[in-house]
């Protein structure tokens, strides 16, 4: 019995820690699902949103301590109201001024713009905040909860709940807002969705603010989760990108259970074979999806 | 040719003058002009790579003419980019249909009220698109995908109506279609048309043009060779030996 309650603390840590995964995942898949643009700079500008947030708690940029904003001390997820807009607009300048001339010469254009940006942010970070790592640690990043006799951090749940509210308010702004179904229409059908006088490249710019809006959602909860340093989004871009292929690709379900999966290899590969190995077994399980089933679990 | 020199220019809702429009370096249209006037139904006839769909996609602004200018309602739309001619009043069913596959029947249709002008009429032309079709409003919770090819074409039209057009372009509605259920598209074309919306409509189907059309142009190789009335052209010996092999 006890083997078994021994193994419901890394299920219960496993799903909940998959909430942030999805999360990260989200914006990937939707810049993916609808300019067929892979944003290697997602994960950086995951990182980027962290930073932010960051700031806005200690006030720590170039060495200095900004101590007007270190006494506001906003609180991490608080600063979302500041820090979502801001990677709205983020996003919403790449594809209309980088990317949307990009897309229109090569595939390899906008890839390689996107390396470019990731590049950036990741020196631009090392620069502003150093290359030490960090956390975002208000009082209760570091509470847990107990279920019965588990203790599972508190902020895995804070995780969970952001993905299940964002991915539910993401599907019903795609389904019932007329930029929505447009976003939806000029990825099924490009050349149709214009004829419907839709301005492709206005709705890829929301679509990329959008998917950016979203990742400062993610960096914020990752801050809170694990700690991370200006290269940081490297390691989650590959996580990122595991979800969406465990999931398959334009499924928001796949996704999710993509999310969890993943979250789960992770919790289960450390109990089993020691916290070294956890995220080994994560990228064991995307490259066995890879060569069993590439489209994914819930591709088509 | 002299058919032309009859039609005025200001009373035309489309004026297409002497466009030149290329696909890369292969020059696809030359010298067109052709004059839509308001509340007619005129056809675009030709073989397959007589550049048609080039012409319809060139008014849509899909294209843009390297030469010429094309007019809607007295306004230089040559430059205008696809979503901007939609909002002007002008509607492409393009060939082949592209309805939106994964979403519903009426998300398809309310697709097509996307401009800022249709937004606003959005249950108006709904109401009339469902008289038009009305088994498009038994199906609108199913997927586009689902429907049959004939139900699939009343949705493309359906969708384009709901853009509010003034001038409707319509790209070979007819294929791969029953002429049962040519019949009815028709027949909803003739309704659209009494409406008061213009229709342009490109037709691999003489017959069916002649039948339908007021006045028709042809096409070949990408320049107009003949236009008028399907009277008209009937007696033209070349059309006679060209598409109706007698």
């Amino acid at each position: 019995m006890t083997d078994l309650l021994d193994l419901a603390a890394p299920l219960l840590r496993g799903i909940l820690l998959g909430g942030l995964y999805v999360l990260i995942a989200l914006g990937l898949s939707l810049v993916f699902g609808v300019m067929k643009l892979i944003n290697v700079a997602h994960g950086d500008l995951v990182i980027l949103g962290t930073y932010f947030a960051f700031f806005l708690m200690s006030g720590e940029l170039l060495g200095h301590k900004y101590s007007v904003i270190a006494n506001l001390g906003i609180d991490p997820i608080l600063s979302l109201v500041i820090v979502i807009p801001l990677l709205f607009a983020i996003g919403y300048a790449i594809q209309k001024f980088l990317m949307s001339r990009a897309l229109g010469i090569s595939m390899e254009a906008p890839l390689l713009i996107a390396f470019g940006i990731s590049l950036i942010i990741q020196n631009t970070a090392q620069k502003l905040w150093t290359p030490l790592s960090r956390g975002l640690t208000p009082t209760y990043a570091l509470e847990c909860f107990t279920v019965g006799v588990l203790r599972i951090p508190l902020i895995y749940l804070l995780d969970f709940i952001a993905a299940l509210v964002v991915m539910l308010a993401l599907r019903e702004f795609l389904k019932r807002t007329y930029l929505g179904k447009a976003i939806n229409a000029a990825s099924q059908d490009k050349r149709a969705a214009s004829l419907m006088g839709i301005n492709n490249n206005r709705v890829y710019a929301f679509a990329f603010g959008i998917a950016m809006a979203i990742a400062a959602i993610a960096g914020v909860f990752l801050g809170l989760t694990f700690p991370f340093n200006p290269t940081s989004g490297v390691s989650f871009l590959i996580i990122a990108f595991g979800v969406i292929i465990v999931g398959g690709l334009g499924s928001m379900l796949g996704t999710f259970i993509g999310g969890m999966i993943l979250g789960l290899a992770q919790t289960f590969g450390g109990y089993f074979l020691g916290a070294t190995a956890q995220m080994l077994v994560l990228y064991v399980i995307v490259l066995v999806v890879l060569a069993v089933r590439p489209q994914g679990i819930f591709g088509r | 040719m002299e058919k032309h020199t009859r039609e005025t220019a200001h009373d035309a809702l489309l004026k297409v003058s002497n466009i030149d429009v290329f696909h890369g370096s292969f020059q696809a249209l030359w010298d067109v002009s052709l004059e839509v006037k308001p509340g007619e139904m005129l056809a675009l006839i030709g073989a397959n790579t007589a550049g048609k769909s080039t012409l319809l996609d060139t008014i849509s602004g899909l294209l843009h003419p390297a030469k010429g200018s094309i007019e809607f309602e007295g306004r230089n739309t040559s430059a205008l980019d696809p979503f901007q001619i939609v909002e002007l009043g002008i509607s492409q069913v393009p060939e082949g249909r592209r309805l939106f596959p994964e979403m519903s029947v009426l998300d398809n249709l309310i697709l097509g009220s996307y401009n800022r002008k249709a937004r606003s009429k959005r249950e108006q032309n709904l109401k009339q698109v469902y008289r038009h079709f009305p088994i498009l409003e038994d199906r609108k919770n199913q997927l586009a995908k689902t429907l049959s090819g004939g139900q699939q074409q009343m949705l493309a039209i359906g969708r384009g109506l709901m853009a509010d057009p003034k001038l409707m372009l319509l790209d070979e509605i007819s294929l791969g279609l029953a002429p049962i259920v040519l019949d009815e598209l028709y027949r909803a074309l003739r309704e659209i048309r009494e409406r008061g919306i213009t229709i342009l409509f490109v037709e691999q189907n003489v017959r069916r043009t002649l039948q339908e059309a007021d006045r028709a142009y042809i096409l070949e190789s990408g320049r107009v060779v003949l236009s008028g009335t399907p009277a008209e052209l009937q007696e033209e010996e070349e059309v006679r030996k060209a598409y109706f092999g007698v």
